[in-house]
């Protein structure tokens, strides 16, 4: 009963807010200059990585500028500036005119054109476009990146904390645990019992605990820093990043497997000999799978949140007034709340499967 | 499509934090803490499995001291009743030889007296031989002392001797 008169009253605000901010809303982008907010362009940009850290303000706003690192015939290295503070362009594609908005690079970036967010050489001082993309040449770029700094800092916490997670075992012995010791024992415990021990053989998945916890913690805490404002990197929403860590799960479970393992797949037992023609592509495509379904689930989820709460915030942006705030900043405080419990449960179920898939690697037969 | 293409500066970076996270995390944290944390489970268990021991150890001590208890209330009881025995003996042969002693201390006095009394009398049959001799002395002194009563003495001694 409660709720649902609570419900009936957000409602009712919610109308109130809808019906007043249409009306200023009607007025006040009447005088001024027609600048199209175009959603899909920011969000894109949001959640994909960058060579600058931008915090706060449009394009003038406040940023800092990440070292670019470009291997082109030797390494070149010189501030992300050079090309957000470059020459915009214009590209015509030719064939069909689309227009393609790129920055080329200024002083040390001279020749090199970025476009969204990735540098090409550039060719007689343009870019050309062909069915939407740039068909120069692209150097390999290492910058380091938003989402490479997101990982230093997701690194220098790990290690801060977990070491002075093991000097308090170091210094008191096998006791009680105290201060950040309490908090992060119960985690460790859990990865080692309800992930490991649950999943792998209780013989040897002690070898497997301490990959699993640096998953674990690896993804809690990216996935923990993309949710903090001004830091927001999408470190797990990163295709690259999940690619990485679906690798390093497949190569584990690859060295892993025993005979039973790789008996299952080249010749599964109680299978006719002429069926294993159709049963070993599959099996292994089954092997490559496991770790690409765990590479899109995480990246799929957190580039979700992410979405979900830059499409909320939008809303306010696409009104063009602040009083859809009221609207859209509990709806995305509410997600962002959400984020938190999906950024826990997905990186306990990057580790779970990661577990599950090791425990059928190193299982031993028994029929 | 860029969202999905992997890119290879950004997975080269991700390797290196990855695999130095994992190094320095496994070498450094992960040893040490699940190390103690397993020898605190294990403490807590061997204490826990100490605890239960010591407890049946309890158990069984105390039954055994119960067992001695019994012993000794039993020993106890025996020897009351073996001092007892003793004692009540002690006191019989006691009474016994107690008994004899007065009875030989009794029939050495009953002797005494007896051989005294009969020195006794002996002495007083003598004293009294004597003390007779003496008045028949003086009886027959006195009755000799003149003619007439010689004479007197004489007819009555007929007289009797006669009537005999």
């Amino acid at each position: 009963m409660a709720i649902k008169s609570a419900m009936n009253r957000m409602l009712a605000v919610i109308t109130a807010i809808l019906m007043s901010t249409s009306l200023f809303g009607g007025e006040s982008h009447e005088g001024e200059t027609e600048h199209k907010f175009n959603v899909n362009e920011m969000i894109m940009h949001h959640i994909q990585d960058a060579h600058e850290w931008h915090l706060w303000g449009g394009h003038d706003g406040t940023s800092i500028y990440l070292p670019i690192i470009l291997m082109d015939g030797g390494i070149k290295t010189f501030s992300s500036t050079h090309f957000y503070h470059g020459t915009p362009m214009v590209a015509v594609e030719e064939g069909t005119g689309k227009e393609h908005e790129f920055i080329a690079g200024v002083g040390p970036a001279e020749g090199y054109a970025m476009y969204h967010e990735t540098i090409y050489k550039m060719d007689h001082g343009t870019l050309h476009f062909e069915k939407g993309h740039p068909h120069n040449a692209a150097p390999i770029d290492f910058s380091i990146t938003k989402n490479v700094v997101s990982m230093f800092m997701t690194f220098f916490i790990l290690i801060l904390v977990m070491f002075s997670v093991a000097k308090f075992y170091k210094k008191n012995g096998a006791v009680a645990p105290k201060g950040i010791a309490k908090f992060i024992e119960p985690l460790i415990v859990f990865v080692r019992d309800d992930i490991a021990k649950a999943n792998i053989d209780h013989h040897k998945y002690k070898k497997y605990v301490p990959f699993l916890l640096t998953i674990f913690f690896f993804i809690l805490v990216s996935n923990l820093t993309g949710l903090i404002p001004l830091v927001q990197a999408n470190v797990t929403g990163n295709i690259t990043v999940t690619l990485f860590l679906a690798v390093c799960v497949l190569l584990v479970t690859v060295f892993s497997g025993n005979k039973n393992y790789w008996g299952h797949i080249f010749a599964t037992p109680g299978v006719p000999k002429a069926l294993l023609v159709i049963m070993v592509p599959i099996e292994i495509v089954g092997v490559l799978t496991k770790p690409f379904a765990l590479m899109i689930r995480l990246f799929a989820n957190i580039t979700a949140g992410h979405i979900i709460i830059l499409a909320l915030i939008s809303i306010i942006f696409l009104n063009q007034s602040a009083a859809w705030g009221a609207l859209s900043v509990p709806m995305a405080l509410f997600i962002s709340v959400l984020e938190i419990l999906v950024a826990f449960l997905q990186a306990y179920l990057f580790a779970m499967l990661s577990a599950l898939f090791i425990g059928a690697a190193v299982e031993e037969a028994h029929h | 499509m860029e969202l999905v293409t992997p890119d290879l500066g950004l997975l080269f970076w991700t390797g290196l934090v990855f695999l130095c996270l994992l190094f320095l995390l496994v070498k450094f944290a992960w040893k040490p803490i699940l190390g103690a944390v397993n020898a605190r489970e294990e403490n807590i268990a061997n204490a826990l499995e100490l605890a239960e021991k010591t407890k049946e150890e309890m158990k069984a001590l105390q039954a055994q001291n119960e067992n001695l208890l019994k012993e000794a209330r039993a020993e106890r009881d025996s020897m009351i009743k073996d001092a007892k025995e003793v004692a009540s003996k002690m006191i019989e042969d006691a009474k016994g030889t107690a008994k004899v002693e007065a009875e030989k201390q009794m029939t050495a006095a009953r002797e005494a007296i007896q051989s005294e009394k009969a020195g006794a009398i002996a002495e007083l049959k003598t004293q009294m031989a004597a003390f007779s001799i003496e008045i028949a002395e003086k009886i027959v002194r006195q009755e000799l002392s003149s003619d007439d009563k010689q004479k007197a003495l004489a007819d009555k001694l007929v007289e009797d001797i006669n009537m005999n």
